[in-house]
């Protein structure tokens, strides 16, 4: 159980010495309950008092990271059950499953080099996870090397063949990858290796809650802190239940041998990837800390890393970018000029296009408190006034010889409005999707520079 | 072990459609999380509402016309279609061809088309009008009048208009769509308008407005489960049931288009697109889901029957 205020206040000094930065051993005692300081910022707490509260002061849900370097990933320290109270804060990881007697290592490379770039983050896979497949353990373990070395990314290590563990945790062990012991029957020997090596170990259970705590309780005691859980449940039902449970059971309940992050895998069932793209979904919504992918195909990247950047945002704000004049392609004076507002994501699909469309372009970004074309306009923030000081405060009349400014065409109704407000100028309706803004630029564009109405 | 079970005070209405045909369906009913199945009672499972159109949707994608290439313009044979071969519970006709800036139907004619599908197939029916302004009206009230007694489901009444399909639906016997752009209080306030109207909420079912997948789906996310966790804790007048409009949000955006090699297989990307959209607002609370694709429609229906097995 999590320690009252009174409780840890009786195993400190009570010296009040403020060393601490708080006046008070108290005060200190306080904030320590409500989470709010670590116990590691009173240099004088005695041993005793360390071990009490070094549990109880523990994140409910243990950080474990795996991999090394730039490519390391953190899961765990969740805070919430839902997104809207706290951003969840370590996104899924995204593994997809080889085989070591396939290709794996030329697929493993494959997998790796995609990377998109979308609404400022990059996306890509964060680990692979290796099964071994045969009984030939040196195989599995050079593969595996290969694999780590070849793409530096954080492995998911999948034997039931505690002699291929080792000899795989041999090579990599010091990459710190994670290990999935397949058979139970072999799992005091993984244990073991685990704890050896100093990795974190997945404790699957045999069926229902009440028996992976027991697990847990086996590989705790055994000395292994890094743990990670697989409910082994057994339908998408079954899945959304556990995960829902031991996300509750660690936040809510204080049980702290479920306070792990947890692993789910989506296969493939043979027939088609749906169930293993449903599956997947349902791991990125429902708490899963790692998600392992059986057949892996690269038109299921975008879709499930998307869904992960969704749940994964910050819901209370939205990613802005700097309002100001963007060039893209090196524009110059007879660039066209277009406009459009500061949420990340409007700024990110409109000046990917343009760069797609290969004409020059000067891109004026307004402060629209981060909020999409319709929103802005819908609550005032993107109206004609606002768009016309804008383009007056830019200064970018002195770099254009031309006076055309094109707008979003969902916003099409302002567009007299705002030739209103910028005396002068011509204001021209774009398309509605910024997908078609190529080929706006490239047909429409040389007409509406040529045309003599829109001239300084 | 001791993990608690949530129980709620609140639990939502159930709303019935098509009351009087043997394929009626209810929704909603439930007095626990989405698909929490294993803390509450789920009496009726989430449904897929097949879209389709009064006219030709020439707008929509390829991929989406394809598989109905033969019943396009035909709306009859498409609603027929989609009940005899692929065995739909529900669908929704949007009436796209009234919009004054598409073809201009007449109220009349669209009153007419619904009741003809209505005679062809006996599964509940969504009547989606153009979209707010006069014309909604007119076209709504003109359908909710011919479909008497049929306990339809009309969308969408908005803050700014929702009197007059408030009133046909009363005077008919049909449910609507109360449609909030994302937002908490905005529902609440639009049920309590509603309700004031003396319009049961038994008749209600919430549209939180959908964002698409990569396209504010996250604010559709999160506010579905605000809105039902303060429905459950017991707030009556958020205790509807969801719909989300799915299609259209999916089928227009840039990774559902582009043909990017690097991407990976166009079409299977779109209806995953599709799919992921679908299947997260099923978790946070979806009772029906729009949708166009055959193969996303088939894919997020397996996911709801293993889901409902509990
Ligand atoms: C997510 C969302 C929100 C989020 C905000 C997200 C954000 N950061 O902006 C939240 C929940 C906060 C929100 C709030 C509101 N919203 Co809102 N929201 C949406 C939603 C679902 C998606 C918007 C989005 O993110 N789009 C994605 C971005 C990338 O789109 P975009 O900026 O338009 O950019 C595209 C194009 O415009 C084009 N483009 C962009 N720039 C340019 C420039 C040029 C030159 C060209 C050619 C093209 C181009 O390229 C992009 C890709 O194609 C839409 C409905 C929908 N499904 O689209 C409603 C919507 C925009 N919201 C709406 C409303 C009314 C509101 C509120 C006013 C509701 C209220 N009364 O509280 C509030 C306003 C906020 C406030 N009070 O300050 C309405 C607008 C109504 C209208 N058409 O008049 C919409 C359309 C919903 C609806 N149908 O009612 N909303
Ligand atoms: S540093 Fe430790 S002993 Fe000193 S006041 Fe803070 S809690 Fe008390």
């Amino acid at each position: 159980m999590a320690l009252t205020g009174l409780q840890i206040f009786k195993l400190l000094p009570n010296t009040n010495c403020g060393d601490c930065g708080v006046p008070t051993c108290l005060a200190f005692a306080m904030k320590l309950a409500a989470k709010r300081v670590e116990l590691s910022k009173c240099p004088h707490a005695s041993d005793e008092a360390k071990a009490a509260l070094g549990e109880a002061s523990a994140p409910p849900i243990r950080k474990i990271a795996i991999g090394a370097g730039e490519n390391m990933a953190t899961v765990g320290e969740e805070l919430v059950m839902f997104r809207h109270d706290k951003t969840f804060y370590h996104k899924t990881v995204i593994a997809p499953l080889l085989h070591d007697n396939n290709n794996a290592v030329d697929e493993a490379k494959t997998l790796s080099s995609i990377v998109v770039e979308r609404a400022g983050e990059v996306l890509k896979i964060d680990a692979i996870a290796l099964q071994q497949s045969g009984d030939d353990g040196e195989h599995f373990a050079k593969t595996a090397q290969a694999i780590s070395s070849e793409t530096g990314l954080p492995l998911i290590l999948i034997s039931g063949d505690p002699d291929g563990m080792k000899k795989a945790l041999d090579l990599v062990g010091d990459k710190r990858p994670l290990v999935y012991p397949m058979v139970n029957e072999n799992f005091d020997g993984m244990t073991a290796i685990a704890k050896e090596k100093g990795v974190p170990i997945v404790v699957a259970g045999p069926s229902g809650l009440d028996g992976l705590i027991e697990r847990v309780k086996k590989v705790k005691a055994a000395g292994v802190e890094d743990i990670v859980l697989d409910p082994s449940s057994k339908s998408l039902a079954g899945s959304l239940r556990d995960q829902t449970l031991i996300r509750r059971a660690a936040l809510q309940a204080d049980i702290k041998d479920l306070g792990y992050p947890t692993i789910s895998g989506a296969l493939s069932g043979g027939d088609s990837s749906c169930k293993s793209s449903i599956a997947s979904i349902a791991a990125i919504c429902k708490y899963s800390s790692f998600l392992v992918i059986e057949d892996f195909q690269p038109w299921q990247f975008l879709p499930l890393l998307t869904l992960r950047q969704n749940i994964y945002t910050d819901p209370q704000k939205p990613l802005q970018v700097e309002p100001k004049i963007y060039p893209i392609l090196e524009p110059d004076e007879s660039s066209p000029l277009l406009v459009t507002t500061n949420f990340s994501l409007t700024y990110f699909m409109v000046s990917t296009e343009i760069d797609d469309s290969e004409v020059p372009s000067h891109l004026l970004i307004t402060e629209a408190e981060g909020q999409s074309v319709l929103t802005a306009w819908a609550a005032g923030k993107f109206s004609p006034e606002i768009i016309a000081k804008a383009v007056m405060e830019s200064k970018i009349e002195e770099r254009l010889k031309h006076r055309n400014l094109i707008i979003p065409g969902y916003v099409a109704m302002l567009s007299g409005e705002l030739e209103e407000n910028l005396p002068g100028w011509r204001v021209h309706v774009g398309p509605q999707e910024s997908a078609d803004i190529p080929a706006y630029l490239r047909e429409e564009w040389p007409q509406i520079a040529s045309s003599p109405a829109g001239d300084a | 072990m001791d993990i608690p079970l949530e129980k709620h005070k609140g639990k939502i209405r159930t709303v019935e459609l098509r009351k009087e045909s043997p394929s009626g369906l209810a929704i909603g009913g439930q007095d626990c999380l989405a698909l929490h199945l294993f803390e509450g009672s789920y009496p009726n499972k989430p449904v897929i509402a097949w879209e389709i159109t009064d006219t030709d949707p020439s707008k929509w994608l390829g991929d989406v016309r394809k598989p109905y290439k033969d019943v396009l313009g035909d709306p009859v044979g498409w609603a027929k279609m989609v009940r005899e071969e692929h065995g739909a519970k529900i669908i929704c006709l949007n009436l796209i061809g009234t919009d004054p800036n598409k073809d201009d139907k007449s109220p009349e004619e669209a009153a007419s088309l619904l009741k003809n599908i209505l005679s062809a197939i006996d599964i509940p029916v969504i009547v989606k009008g153009p979209g707010p302004g006069e014309k909604q009206n007119d076209v709504l009230a003109a359908c909710a009048e011919a479909a008497s007694g049929q306990s339809c489901l009309f969308a969408a009444a908005v803050e700014e208009q929702y009197k007059t399909l408030v009133a046909s639906c009363m005077a008919y016997g049909h449910a609507l769509v109360a449609e909030t752009p994302i937002d908490v209080n905005l529902c609440k306030q639009l049920n309590i308008l509603i309700s004031d109207m003396n319009l049961s909420l038994d008749r209600v079912v919430i549209d939180p407005l959908t964002g698409g997948l990569g396209y504010g789906l996250e604010y559709t996310y999160s506010v579905m489960e605000r809105i039902r966790l303060q429905a459950l804790g017991g707030d009556e007048m958020m205790q509807n049931p969801f719909i989300c409009f799915i299609g259209d949000e999916v089928w227009k955006v840039k990774e559902v288009k582009a043909d990017d090699p690097a991407w990976g297989d166009r079409e299977k990307r779109a209806i995953l697109w599709e799919i992921a959209t679908a299947t997260s607002l099923l978790y946070s609370g979806a009772d029906i889901l729009v949708m166009r694709h055959p193969e996303a429609i088939k894919a997020v229906n397996e996911a709801i029957d293993d889901l409902m097995k509990g």
